[in-house]
């Protein structure tokens, strides 16, 4: 946020993309594919098969990358056959959308030795290894976020695990993963004391590491630091949150993201992106705004728009999507079949949703689990998903208007001990911060969750209040 | 006629009063609570005069209606009753049989010294409608809570906010036998010998027997279109007509007039009996023995210890432990029940406000002197400051009713905190989750190190204003132990 002086605004955004925003014919496009709608125009004949997947190529190493990357984060989930408690990655259905991916072009896949409660790598590699290794980009990252993992010997022991749980012998993009967090004595602990990034450097000198970049949360300082290094490390991509509502309007100590993409662009550095979705926060919008994305483009799911501006800018390599339903990787491929940029119309459009956005009293959390697990056992993520789908349907606000009082409190109470076992919700957190360093949107989530537990609280006394009444 | 006004009535109270101990909704009972407070030795702990003497006046004109209609114990033996005669030449199953007076007045007299000597085992025991009570909380509740969460489940999936998923607990084992046993031996008493228990045994019975034997009106038989069948003693599930005497012992009957339409001359009406004496007898016939309850120790479970869990990958939930119950110097009466003792001296242990309890605080005491009568604790949860539901359901005046403002001002006990759980003083963080959540500000936050504003903050009981909800224990992090728990007053206070 320090460099958001720099003003760089909406028009900076269409200058930079510019070009590159080619404005096709709307009417050949309308019909949205795989989402199971009809067309109701007259024009287009029901649903249209999917084109050609949209590539961009990395300068430095000329890889064809897709526009469409697979983020292996929030992989499909199924219960444990041998603890029903324990939630496990369901192989088989991850095994069915890489090879759908792969077979409709999709060919970047993002992982972390920390995702999936340290399982992502693991079966990531068993469904790519079922398919020859030159059609596929793995990128992978120095997640080295624990104080047990700083030492050298560790840090390149979770190196050398990637390799091996991904099955391969080079990596094609490595990433410091998230640097920022927790400003540069942090970064100086986790790479450079202790010689992990000299380290990584001859590894990408010796090929096992085919571009390297890094991911960036937080502090601005480090960001910088490390760009204005660029020549002695040279870069060949840095992985940024942009989306429609971080370009102009980042929360907490995140950085715009036009600031961001501009240092890139200015260095010739393409970015990849995370956060298209906002954690899928754009993907549900509440009524009002909903009502103005559907008066444009009638049949385009909310996500398509956000995919669709997330691919805009011509230098985004590639943007990430953690996809665990086939729904959403045919909904995404269509949007990247080919990309229709946004036109500067639909950009200005964008860029009012996200003022309108912002002053909303949702909760800014991306449910990407940095947080988890909570110590004292809270589900934090879910919380803050329940609060915020009643945000966006208007649950919260009923509940100060009388007439509709006892439908919504009913509604929010209900769903909260449905979405949320009452040992793990808000009124459990004892505000002790240590999720707080680990939020990349630096929520301030002990003072959201008491004040979501003293909304639930009034809540609960209205029910009586107003029954006896 | 009056037979089917009668079963109408019947069924009626007993699904009513059902309804009351099945409630999930906690709103039933401000229509139905009337229903638990209209029976006899309830409303006689109470001292509700007007629902005695309502009692004592319609049974004095009609006989004991009472215990057909009102008493759902009865009506559940007639159910089961009648069920058996529905087998193949079970119907006329009954024969007049000599009154067991002597084991009666034993009961009732055993019955009352217990209350008066206040050892509530004894006529919680015996007391007809916490029977019925144990039964449905124990084992009718939990069925209805399994079958509500699965519609719950069902609506979940409908996105349907008009069920929703309850815990169903297993509150306590004495109970369980408890209910598991007078089911077993109240079904098969009726199902061979009908009313047996409620002319033996039940000390209402025996009580509002006496009345009736003087009752205005009863059933009486017409000698002259009598021709002696019998078929009536043969129907009478209180083997109480005597047909070839034509005579019927009033003390008995429970005024089913179920002879009335067996009678195919036509010879047995309800109308007044004046003047016409019962039949007595100075028999006593030892019949049917009550078994005697011994209490069984509720296991606690016990849960493998699991410090905070360390982040080192994203993702999962930290285990959480149960908690177990402190060691409570006193134990916790709920509010409005005034004080230990009036609790115990006037609760039948119906269960009705343990299983109404919302929050799960309310459970029965496993401990001998207040066996199956309601005791709180706060491991489920906590006496929420706007709830005073089990003071608006007790029917026996156990838990005077009180309003939720009221609640608030009374002390049922005070905070004491343990030094040796505290998390900010084991686990070194900020915590406060006591203090933040105290509906009666009465813990304070100082620092642990004392003129140390830097240090982290440890809580300060004002045990003045504390009202013993208990909230403070229920969400300390500290587990299983929390490290503050709640210690009851014998007596309440008025704050």
């Amino acid at each position: 946020m320090k460099k958001a002086d720099k003003n760089i605004t909406r028009r900076s955004f269409l200058k930079r993309v510019g070009a590159g925003s080619a404005v096709l014919a709307t009417g050949a496009i309308t019909g949205c594919v795989g989402s199971g709608q009809q067309s109701t125009t007259s024009t287009v004949a029901g649903k249209k098969s999917i084109g050609e997947m949209t590539y961009r190529t990395c300068p430095s190493s000329g890889d064809r990358v897709s526009i469409l990357g697979y983020g292996c984060m929030r992989w499909p989930t199924k219960k444990d056959s041998n603890n029903p408690d324990e939630e496990i990655i369901d192989q088989d259905a991850v095994n069915d959308l890489v090879d759908y991916a792969l077979k409709h072009g999709v060919n970047y896949f993002d992982t972390s030795p920390v995702y999936c409660k340290g399982e992502s790598e693991r079966a990531t590699g068993i469904a790519l290894s079922r398919h020859p290794r030159n059609s596929y980009f793995i990128a992978t990252k120095a997640s080295n976020f624990n104080e047990k993992t700083w030492p050298l010997e560790k840090s390149v022991e979770m190196y050398r695990n990637s390799l091996k749980m991904l099955q391969t012998d080079y990596i094609d993009y490595y990433l410091l993963h998230s640097i920022g967090q927790n400003g540069m004595e942090a970064f100086n602990n986790r790479y450079i004391n202790n010689g992990f990034l000299d380290f990584i450097l001859k590894e990408r000198q010796a090929g096992h590491i085919r571009n390297l970049g890094f991911s960036y949360h937080g502090d601005i300082a480090v960001f910088d630091y490390l760009l204005a290094n660029h020549d002695k490390y040279k870069w060949d991509f840095v992985q940024i949150q942009l989306n429609y509502v971080d370009w102009n309007h980042a929360s907490g100590r995140n950085t715009n993201a036009s600031y961001l993409y501009d240092e890139l662009d200015k260095r010739g550095i393409p970015a990849v992106i995370m956060e298209p979705l906002l954690g899928g926060r754009l993907a549900d919008m509440p009524d009002y705004l909903a009502r103005q994305f559907k008066e444009r483009r009638p049949e385009d799911s909310f996500a398509r728009w956000a995919f669709r501006y997330a691919g805009t800018p011509p230098h985004v390599l590639t943007v990430l999507s953690g996809m665990s339903y086939m729904e959403h990787l045919e909904d995404n491929l269509a949007t990247y079949s080919p990309l229709e940029p946004c036109t500067a119309d639909e950009l200005e459009f964008l860029e009012e949703v996200a003022k309108g956005f912002i002053s909303s009293d949702a909760v800014p959390c991306t449910r990407c689990q940095y947080c988890m697990p909570c110590p004292y056992g809270l589900d934090i993520p879910s919380i803050f998903d329940h609060y915020n789908k009643m945000v966006n349907d208007g649950t919260i606000e009923k509940t100060t208007r009388s007439d509709a009082y006892n439908s919504a409190r009913r509604k929010f109470l209900v769903g909260y001990d449905r979405s949320v076992p009452k040992l793990r919700q808000a009124s459990h957190c004892i505000g002790c911060k240590q999720c707080e360093s680990h939020c990349p949107q630096s929520i301030k989530i002990a003072r959201r969750m008491q004040k979501i537990d003293s909304y639930v609280e009034t809540l609960k006394r209205g029910e009586i209040y107003d029954a006896q009444s | 006629m009056l037979r089917k006004i009668r079963i109408v009535l019947a069924l009626v109270f007993l699904s009513g009063i059902s309804l009351l101990f099945l409630d999930l909704t906690g709103i039933l009972h401000r229509w139905l609570a009337w229903m638990a407070k209209l029976q006899f030795i309830p409303a006689v702990l109470a001292l509700n005069v007007v629902a005695v003497a309502f009692l004592v006046i319609l049974t004095f004109l009609f006989g004991r209606v009472y215990c057909s209609v009102i008493c759902p114990l009865g009506v559940f033996q007639d159910i089961v009753s009648w069920l058996s005669g529905k087998r193949r030449g079970k119907c006329f199953r009954f024969r007049f049989r000599k009154p067991a007076t002597w084991l009666r007045l034993v009961v009732l007299g055993a019955f009352i010294a217990s209350l008066v000597a206040g050892i509530s085992i004894i006529y919680t025991l015996i007391e007809p409608y916490s029977a019925f009570g144990r039964m449905m909380s124990a084992l009718a509740a939990p069925l209805y809570g399994l079958t509500n969460n699965l519609f719950a489940s069902v609506a979940e999936r409908a996105d349907s906010y008009l069920f929703y998923s309850v815990d169903v607990w297993f509150k306590s084992m004495p109970v369980l036998i408890a209910a598991i046993v007078t089911f077993i031996i109240i079904t098969v008493i009726a199902w061979s010998r009908g009313r047996l228990y409620c002319n033996t045994i039940c000390p209402v019975g025996t009580v509002l027997g006496t009345i009736s034997r003087y009752s205005v009106f009863g059933i009486k038989i017409n000698k002259s279109k009598c021709n002696g069948c019998g078929l009536c003693s043969k129907a009478c599930k209180s083997e109480c007509i005597d047909g070839e005497a034509h005579r019927v012992d009033y003390s008995r009957c429970v005024a089913c007039w179920d002879c009335i339409g067996t009678c195919k001359h036509g010879a047995i009406s309800f109308t007044r009996k004046s003047g016409c004496h019962a039949a007595t007898s100075e028999d006593v016939k030892p019949d049917g023995s009550r078994r005697k309850f011994l209490a069984a120790v509720g296991v606690v479970g016990t849960a493998a210890a699991v410090k905070g869990t360390e982040k080192i990958v994203d993702g999962g939930l930290a285990v959480i432990e149960d908690k177990k119950i402190p060691d409570r110097k006193t134990p916790i009466a709920p509010p409005g029940a005034i004080g230990l003792n009036h609790l115990k001296q006037h609760c039948t242990a119906c269960q009705l406000c343990i299983s109404q309890c919302p929050n799960e605080v309310l459970r029965p005491s496993s401990d001998i002197e207040t066996l199956f009568q309601p005791v709180v604790s706060f491991e489920r949860g906590y006496c929420r400051p706007e709830c005073s539901t089990c003071s608006q359901v007790c029917p026996a005046g156990a838990i005077k009713a009180i309003t939720a403002e009221e609640r608030t001002a009374i002390q049922v006990g005070h905070a004491v905190w343990i030094k040796e759980n505290c998390v900010p003083l084991t686990d070194g963080v900020e915590c406060g989750n006591c203090a933040r959540h105290c509906p009666a500000g009465a813990i304070m936050m100082v620092p642990s190190e004392p003129g140390n504003e830097e240090s982290l903050k440890i809580p300060a009981v004002n045990a003045e204003r504390c009202i013993g909800c208990g909230a403070c224990e229920n969400l300390c992090p500290s587990r299983p132990f929390s490290a503050i728990y709640v210690e009851g007053h014998r007596l309440h206070r008025q704050i």
